[in-house]
Parts: C-alpha cells; sequence; structure tokens
C-alpha cells in the first residue's frame, strides 16, 4: 500500500460519488491472508481469500444484516470496515459526522483514522473475553474518553454513571469488577463502552450469540431502543437468520468471501432469489411445531468448501442444486440488480418462498 | 400402560464448591416411553446437563453427588448398579453424543479405533466383525467412503462429518435410549439441518428413544414429541410439543416463546424480554424459582415452592400457582408488558 494519496485528497475526489442518505460505501474490498510455512525463515506459499472483492453501502440511521455461516468473510469484513484489518485491496468511504467529509478508511493515515474512529465502535460477541477483569466498569467505560482526552476526571465519571442508564445498569454498578455481572449485563458494558465518545455507527459483531434467549431479548431490545433515540447507524454481523430479520432494514448473505445476495429484508425473506439463501432460510428451525411438520428442508451435499481453495465460478457451485456444468463451474456472476434494491449472483436466479 | 424405559423419580444432584452448594439438580421426576423422543429445553444452568451425567452415571464423587433420587431404566434402578454393571449399560443401552465432537473425540486414535473399541465392549464379535459394524455404521450416517474414512484421524473430518461420526459411535451398539446433549449447537445451521434430519431418520427406523438436549425451541418443535422445560434445577411445565408451543400454563416457558425472534415474523415488534437473570443456584430464592423474574407473582409465590401437578391439556404439567387463573395463551405476548418489565434489569 504505497503511493496512495492521503484521504484527504481522496475524500475530494470521492465525496461526490457517496449519495447523501449513504453512511458508508464498501468498494471492491479484498482481504488476504498469507499462508505460510517454516518457522524461523517463513516463505509464503499461498493466501487464504477470506473477502473477495465486496461492495455494499450502509445507509443513514438503518441496520445493515450481514449473515453468513462461520468462515464466509462477515467478521473479516467488519474489521475491514473499522480498519481493526489491514484491508488488502478497496476501498471504504465513510461520511464523518461533523462537517460531512468522506473518509477512505481503507487508506486513511493514523491520525485520520485516530479522529474518525470517534465515530465508529464496536461492540464484540463474548462479553467475557471483551472486558479486562483487572478493571472497574467506571474504568471500562471510561477508556474511550480517556484515550481520546475527553473531559476532567469529574466530568469522565459523571458520563459513565449517564451511560450505564442509558443501557439499563445502575450507576452504582460503576465501582464493581466484570466478574460480578451476568453475560447480558457484561454485553450491557460492552455497548456502555461503546456509546462514550458518541459514535454515529456502530458494529456489533455477533452481540447476542453467546446469550440466553431471554437475554438477547433484552439486548436485542436495548440496541433498538438505542438506534431510535440517538439515531445510530448498525453493521449487524450474525449467523442467526431470526435475530437478523428482526432487527435488521437490509440483508447482505455472503457465502466464501462473497455476497450471494442483498435486499431489502422482506424481499430477501420472502422472495429469496439465490440457491445459497434458499437453503440457508430453509434450514432454520421455527419454533411452531405445525409448521415445522409441514416443512421441507433444502438439505445441502456437502461441507463449506476451503477458503484457502475456493471452487472455480461460482462459489457455491459445488453444492448448488442448480448448477450448470460449463457454466457455474466456468463463469464468476456478478452481483447484479435484478429487482428494484435486490441484488443477487446467480446464473440461474428465481424467487422462492421456501418457508 | 407398559412399564417406561426410562424413570426418573425425585432425583437431586448437588455440586460442593468453597462458595456452597450448587444445587444443579433438585428434585425432577419425568418418564420416558421407548421410542419417545424428548426435548428438554432451558437456559445455561438451568440442569439440562447434570440431568444426562447423571443418567449416564458420569457424576464423580466428591465434586458431585447424587443426593436423592432414583433413576429407573427398563426395570432397574440405575443408581444402584456397580461401575462396572455401569460401564457395560453406558455407550450399549444408552449412549450419548456430546455438543463438541472434536473434544469427545480422541485425537491420537483413528475413527475407526475408537468406533471399534466401543462396539468390542459391548458386542461379542471379532475384531473383524467389529470392523464391518464399524462400517456400515459410518455409512448409516452417511459417510462417503466409509471403508477408507475409518482409517483416518479426528482432525481430517470436517465439523459436521465429526458429529456424524458421533452420531456413529453413539448407534452402533443399538441403544435403547441415545441422549443428544446439545449435538447442533456448535455447527452452522445447513449442517444442522442435515444431522437433524439424519437422527430423525435413524432414530424413527429403529425405535430409539432420544433425550434432546438443548437451548433451542426451533430444532425441539421439528424434531421432538414430549419437552420439559427447566429452570433453575427443577422442571417447570412438560407436555407435547403442541402443549407447550401452543398452550404454554407456566410464565417461564410463555416468557421463553415470546421472547425468540422468528424467522417467519415480518413484524419488528419488540421482543417480549423475561427481566433479570437465573437465580444462583448456591442461593435459590424462597417459594417459586422463577419469582425474581416473573411478572404475574403473587404472595404464595414468594412462600411456597410450587410443585410440577397436570394442568392445561391432558397429559400436561406445569409448576405454577397461578396456572388457571391466569389464561396465558390469551395474552398476547408481544405486549408492553415486556417492554416495561425488561427496563429493570439487574
Amino acid at each position: 500500500m504505497t503511493e496512495v494519496p492521503s484521504a484527504y485528497q481522496r475524500h475530494i475526489g470521492e465525496a461526490a460519488a457517496l449519495p447523501e442518505n449513504v453512511m458508508l460505501r464498501v468498494n471492491h474490498l479484498v482481504k488476504e491472508f498469507p499462508i505460510t510455512r517454516g518457522v524461523f525463515f517463513k516463505k509464503q506459499v499461498g493466501a487464504v481469500q477470506a473477502v473477495s472483492d465486496i461492495s455494499f453501502e450502509i445507509r443513514k440511521g438503518e441496520t445493515l444484516g450481514l449473515v453468513g455461516e462461520s468462515g464466509c468473510g462477515k467478521s473479516t469484513t467488519a474489521r475491514c470496515v473499522l480498519r481493526l484489518l489491514e484491508p488488502t485491496g478497496g476501498d471504504v468511504y465513510f461520511r464523518t459526522g461533523e462537517d460531512d467529509h468522506i473518509v477512505d478508511i481503507a487508506t486513511a493515515d493514523k491520525d485520520t483514522l485516530r479522529e474518525i474512529r470517534r465515530e465508529m465502535q464496536i461492540v464484540f460477541q463474548d462479553p467475557y473475553a471483551s472486558l479486562n477483569p483487572m478493571m472497574t466498569v467506571a474504568s471500562i467505560v471510561a477508556e474511550p474518553l480517556v484515550v481520546h482526552d475527553v473531559g476532567t476526571k469529574e466530568e469522565r465519571l459523571e458520563r459513565v454513571k449517564e451511560l450505564l442508564q442509558v443501557v439499563g445498569l445502575s450507576p452504582e454498578h460503576a465501582n464493581r469488577y466484570p466478574h460480578e455481572f451476568s453475560g447480558g449485563q457484561r454485553q450491557r458494558i460492552g455497548v456502555a463502552r461503546a456509546l462514550a465518545l458518541n459514535p454515529s455507527f456502530m458494529v456489533l459483531d455477533e452481540p447476542v450469540s453467546a446469550l440466553d434467549v431471554s437475554i438477547q431479548a433484552q439486548v436485542l431490545n436495548l440496541m433498538q431502543d438505542l438506534q431510535e433515540e440517538l439515531g445510530l447507524t448498525y453493521l449487524f454481523i450474525a449467523h442467526d437468520l431470526s435475530v437478523v430479520r428482526h432487527i435488521s432494514d437490509r440483508v447482505a448473505v455472503m457465502y466464501l468471501g462473497k455476497i450471494a445476495e442483498l435486499a431489502d429484508r422482506d424481499a430477501l425473506y420472502e422472495q429469496p432469489m439465490h440457491p445459497y439463501t434458499h437453503a440457508l432460510l430453509s434450514a432454520v428451525p421455527i419454533p411452531d411445531p405445525d409448521i415445522e411438520a409441514k416443512r421441507s428442508r433444502i438439505l445441502l451435499e456437502g461441507d463449506i468448501p476451503s477458503p484457502a481453495n475456493p471452487p472455480s465460478g461460482c462459489r457455491f457451485h459445488t453444492r448448488c442444486p442448480k448448477a450448470k456444468e460449463g457454466v457455474c463451474d466456468v463463469d464468476v456472476p456478478e452481483l447484479r440488480e435484478l429487482e428494484s434494491d435486490h441484488w443477487v449472483a446467480c446464473h440461474f436466479p428465481e424467487v422462492k418462498k421456501v418457508f | 400402560m407398559t412399564e417406561p424405559l426410562l424413570k426418573v423419580e425425585d432425583l437431586r444432584t448437588y455440586f460442593a464448591t468453597e462458595e456452597g452448594v450448587v444445587r444443579a439438580v433438585d428434585g425432577i421426576s419425568f418418564e420416558m416411553r421407548r421410542g419417545e423422543r424428548r426435548g428438554v429445553v432451558g437456559e445455561s444452568g438451568s440442569g439440562k446437563s447434570v440431568t444426562a451425567m447423571s443418567i449416564m452415571g458420569l457424576i464423580e464423587p466428591p465434586a458431585g453427588d447424587i443426593v436423592t433420587g432414583r433413576i429407573v431404566f427398563d426395570g432397574q434402578n440405575l443408581l444402584e448398579l456397580s461401575e462396572d454393571e455401569m460401564q457395560s449399560i453406558r455407550g450399549g443401552r444408552i449412549a450419548m453424543i456430546f455438543q463438541d465432537p472434536m473434544t469427545a473425540l480422541n485425537p491420537v486414535y483413528t475413527i475407526g479405533d475408537q468406533l471399534m473399541e466401543t462396539i468390542v465392549l459391548h458386542q461379542k464379535v471379532s475384531k473383524a466383525e467389529a470392523r464391518e459394524i464399524a462400517i456400515q455404521a459410518l455409512r448409516d450416517v452417511q459417510i462417503p467412503n466409509a471403508e477408507h474414512r475409518l482409517n483416518d484421524y479426528p482432525h481430517q473430518f470436517s465439523g459436521g462429518m465429526r458429529q456424524r461420526v458421533m452420531i456413529a459411535m453413539g448407534l452402533s451398539c443399538s441403544p435403547d435410549l441415545l441422549i443428544a446433549d446439545e449435538p447442533t449447537t456448535a455447527l452452522d445451521v445447513t449442517t444442522q439441518a442435515q444431522i437433524m434430519d439424519l437422527m430423525l431418520h435413524l432414530a424413527e427406523d429403529r425405535g430409539t428413544a432420544v433425550m434432546l438436549i438443548t437451548h433451542d425451541l426451533g430444532v425441539v418443535a421439528g424434531f421432538c414429541d414430549t419437552v420439559q422445560v427447566m429452570y433453575a434445577g427443577g422442571i417447570v411445565e412438560s407436555g407435547t410439543i403442541d402443549d407447550i408451543y401452543h398452550n404454554p400454563q407456566h410464565p417461564y416457558t410463555w416468557g421463553l416463546l415470546g421472547s425468540m425472534t422468528r424467522l417467519d415474523d415480518a413484524t419488528q415488534h419488540r421482543l417480549h424480554s423475561i427481566s433479570g437473570a437465573p437465580p444462583s443456584l448456591i442461593k435459590l430464592p424462597e417459594g417459586c424459582r422463577f419469582r425474581p423474574r416473573c411478572q404475574f407473582a403473587t404472595d404464595i409465590c414468594r412462600q411456597v415452592l410450587p410443585v410440577l401437578r397436570p394442568v392445561g391439556n391432558p397429559g400436561q404439567m406445569a409448576a405454577c400457582h397461578r396456572s388457571e387463573e391466569l389464561d396465558l395463551k390469551a395474552l398476547s405476548v408481544d405486549g408492553e408488558v415486556g417492554a416495561a418489565a425488561s427496563e429493570v434489569t439487574s
């Protein structure tokens, strides 16, 4: 990544290209991880393309759900968007709040990144691993404020108490340690920390996957309330398609590093067009015995191929019930807009209701 | 009525810890018929897995102890058997599948060695015969190229394939009862569909009774005939899947169903969340254990622990003082009740 213009130079050229209602645009994002051999003299022998040339945008105030099975690249995409991982290629344009500047996160320099990170935050999956057990709740939630040098010590403590209330905890909890809290409460602490700097955009990386059902509902309700009150924009990463339907405005389905289908939530669930979306939706159980008794599942053959050696052509062709030889195993399908705002990457798309 | 396959009576399994006695399973009773597929659902710490471990005889003193109770399997109280007698039942007539197949399989032995070990232990067969049985077992769980895969090690299988191996191992001695403890929780949803489909067909064909332990009410709806809902070491409700999903009699069951997101739900209504978190199993609340989180609790709930009793449809049981007066079925789950309750956590 040399010879790239600074973030400031780039945004001038691209500002016009980002429609006003768009908060973030991912353009041709690629992320490769090297496969090395040898202990002392590491030699690169190949690469895993975890994210393989994907593009999408997130509109202001919406929740974009990013779903897929393990290894599909959804978390890697999220981390590249925040530049917690260095993208191998592509751009991530982000509209900053104050002066409506557009910054390319993928190439921004350190100082720019530090500035815009106030506006973009992340909530992690595991509330046990993401909170430092040696720190009090007050110091955990105040840490972003300290890092960005916001307020005096007293002001920060006030802010912490306010934040704890916002996420449904009590201000008295400030002096306790993470181990004194249940999983759901810990996740609330993680959310309070993410809110500390008043971000406009949040990545929620499987925020409820580690929680029990009744607690999941508490956290999902909290996330929806916060979005409404604070006008937040969410990128919601999950493998649970029921949760994603509940929380998202639009949904992107990923398979082996590529977007298979991207559509408005109702269109994706009621009129899915990609065979992988069909199989995925048909596999999700519905908690109603009458419905389950009548359903027929599309059972896929085999397992997800290794991303180190993805299939040629359409990456899904090896497991696809509709794959045609000479087409699907040769040509990579483009993500095309087949209906208004409904994008599908398939040579033989077909609307099919699966439940 | 014929004798039940499994009859658990007033089972109490406690664990001694530094902080005090954990009452993981605290007085549960239930029965299973031959061929019955029973779902055991509940959140973490509700006692589902400890119930299974107790049945399998895997609770080891001094850490844990079955304090009281009887576990009668096919007329025989398992708690009175010697370890040797238990060995012959475990893996033979009662088999178990665990959540994480990678930790359940030994990484330094081939799949074939591990499968044949079980078979030789429980069936009077030669090594060559055991090999044939093992190959057939792998074919039954649709592992392609079974005679070659037998020589592979666990790491050479994917997660879904490893769980198939576990199922093959569990079913290789034709058990009467298969206990599956969260068998698909670690798997992706399309793989889960494959595995549940496979288990359903195998259990149906062979008439194997299955106890499916899970937190996922969706999986239960498609697989089981009956369900028991557990909370803080006790059974709060049991019945057929139809009873539980369409006519819940316990506020916890009702709340659990309301807090689930559903694939077929197009509205983005607020979820009914159950406020708070489950109690500590060391310091259980007085009276009903669900009382601190229950929006319908009254004085009697504070004072008396409700027993599991017939209520609702014939055969249905619930442990709630107020089941008759509360018409839970008629109460809208997505109402404001839940919204208000969710604000006061902790």
